[in-house]
């Protein structure tokens, strides 16, 4: 039996978005050296998804001196690694172009970031249906959208930038839709002086977005088509309009992933993000997180958090008052979104008995409605069983009928049996353990 | 952005900016359903960033690759649902 191939580090770093890089640059100029593991073909995360690539983006000046991290001679950045399992502590299996590849480490710094939050409504299946996020990192990657009719719909600020990228390629946004009311998104946006960056951000995609309606209190309540999408109709909660589209972008904010931090025993606070102190440290020693996963508060957030979390991998002593000043500000920002954004109950609504809710397995809502909580529904109605392994209807189910998730099994992606395999042949767990 | 990589989707060349993901490509081509679901309904990406699978094609032989997730390469043959490519789980 040949070992699998194997690297050996003092920090690993799980994602190289925002918060991977700022945590790898930190580590590596401290003197440790750093391996970083992303899923996608390139680094960036979604915010800047294609700015080290041949698909140009505008923020690419934004990330450029972040991106650097990933020259500097002590890191060893591996695109296309999606991490599967953790055998035992100090090592972690991830699966690469190359084939299965073992990470030994002292410490990992754990940076994957954020998904969406889908809410099932009827049509959401649909080809042409994507989410708000989904079509803008979709569009990054040269998805055409050119002369395109796009809806973009859901909640939160993101909604702003998605439907500027999607007109910058040349898509009619036809409408911004907003679930949350008038009144909290224009407080919202009055308290906004105390961001400036964050107000200079929202006074450029409101310039970038003239003309585009945008309504507040307005939400999706169906998609329509055949094999594809032709129109949607949206709710004020008075009077539904049908509104003939191409696409429809619909994200109703962001769900942290905790999954990889769920595979490494991680404690996961309330809201689903990974509890961390105050050196972003994690319940499991050794083990650092940062950046969406750890609380869904925003760009600045993540490169604070990941700068104070490569610093404490490495081991330095003290932090610099420098990024956690800025984590405090930027959190502030994300608790601000939150209450802001918070999702109406129309919404739990939306779906009828026969809209599906888990999309893997096409399980109906009415199939799910007698059962006691997520665990019930997975073993009875196999909700939550195919290859997303829930990441889509879990949080759905949790805003339907308030189930909370559970534990992360591996592999916690779907993998090649050969990877499965190699699990089963890795050399002897971690070199000194976190 | 000048560059340019020439692949075949369903059979149909299709020329798309280096860098471009499959799934940029599969659209391109003109191609609106990726796959289908367990029950034969029509499927395509939804998140755009390697969560949901719903994205999922046979590049070069291999079924079930994320398209949202994999980069373009010269010669790649793709097939979608229309060429009986990922079709139903990989359970």
């Amino acid at each position: 039996m040949s070992a699998i191939a194997t690297v050996d580090c003092d920090v690993l770093v799980v994602g190289a978005g925002p918060a991977g890089l700022a945590a790898a640059g930190a580590a590596a100029r401290a003197g440790a050296g750093v391996v970083v593991l992303d899923d996608n073909a390139g680094p960036g995360g979604q915010i800047w998804r294609g700015a080290g690539a041949g698909v140009a983006a505008p923020d690419a000046r934004a990330a450029a001196p972040w991106l650097d991290a990933l020259e500097h001679p002590r890191v060893q950045p591996l695109a296309g690694a999606r991490l599967f399992a953790q055998p035992a502590p100090g090592l972690a299996l991830a699966e690469t172009p190359a084939g299965p590849l073992a990470v030994r480490h002292v410490r990992a710094v754990l940076c994957p970031g954020a998904r969406e939050l889908f809410l099932p409504f009827p049509g959401w299946t649909l080809p042409g249906v994507a989410g708000a996020g989904g079509l803008s990192a979709l569009v990054k990657s040269g998805t055409p959208v050119a002369g395109q009719r796009v809806v973009v719909a859901g909640s939160g600020p993101l909604l702003f930038a998605v439907a500027r990228e999607l007109k910058r390629h040349g898509a009619r946004v036809l409408l911004i839709a907003e679930q949350a009311p008038r009144g909290r998104v224009a407080r919202f946006a009055a308290g906004l002086w105390r961001w400036p960056a964050k107000l200079a951000d929202a006074l450029a995609h409101r310039a970038a977005l003239a003309g585009v309606p945008y309504r507040t209190g307005s939400w999706p309540v169906e998609a329509l088509g055949g094999e594809a999408l032709a129109a949607v109709r949206v709710s004020d909660g008075r009077r539904v309009r049908e509104i003939p589209c191409d696409r429809l972008a619909c994200g109703f904010g962001l769900v942290p992933n905790a999954e990889p931090a769920r595979l490494f025993g991680c404690a996961i606070a309330a809201g689903g993000a990974v509890a961390t102190g105050a050196r972003q440290e994690t319940s499991v020693p050794g083990v650092f997180a940062a950046g969406e996963a750890a609380g869904i508060a925003g760009l600045e957030a993540a490169l604070a958090e990941g700068a104070i979390a490569g610093l404490a991998a490495a081991g330095a002593g003290e932090i610099p008052a420098g990024p956690r000043r800025a984590r405090e500000r930027a959190r502030a920002f994300g608790a601000a979104i939150a209450r802001a954004f918070a999702l109406r109950d129309d919404l739990r609504a939306l779906a009828r008995p026969e809209t599906v809710v888990c999309r893997c397995e096409d399980v109906t809502r009415g199939a799910l409605a007698d059962q006691p909580g997520w665990r019930a529904a997975k073993l009875h109605t196999r909700c939550g069983m195919g290859p997303c392994q829930g990441r889509v209807c879990g949080p759905a189910a949790e805003f339907l009928f308030g189930w909370g998730a559970e534990s992360v099994r591996p592999p916690a992606f779907p993998v090649r049996l050969e990877s499965l395999a190699a699990a089963g042949e890795v050399p002897p767990g971690g070199t000194e353990g976190p | 952005m000048s560059a340019r990589v020439t692949l075949s989707v369903d059979g149909r060349a299709v020329a798309v900016a280096a860098g471009a993901s499959v799934a940029a490509a599969i659209e391109a081509a003109g191609v609106a359903v990726f796959r289908h679901s367990v029950t034969g309904t029509a499927r395509a990406p939804l998140c755009g960033m390697g969560i949901c699978q719903e994205c999922r094609v046979t590049i070069d032989g291999e079924p079930h690759r994320l398209a949202c997730q994999t980069a373009c390469a010269e010669g790649m043959r793709v097939e979608t649902a229309a060429a009986g490519g990922s079709r139903g789980v990989g359970r």
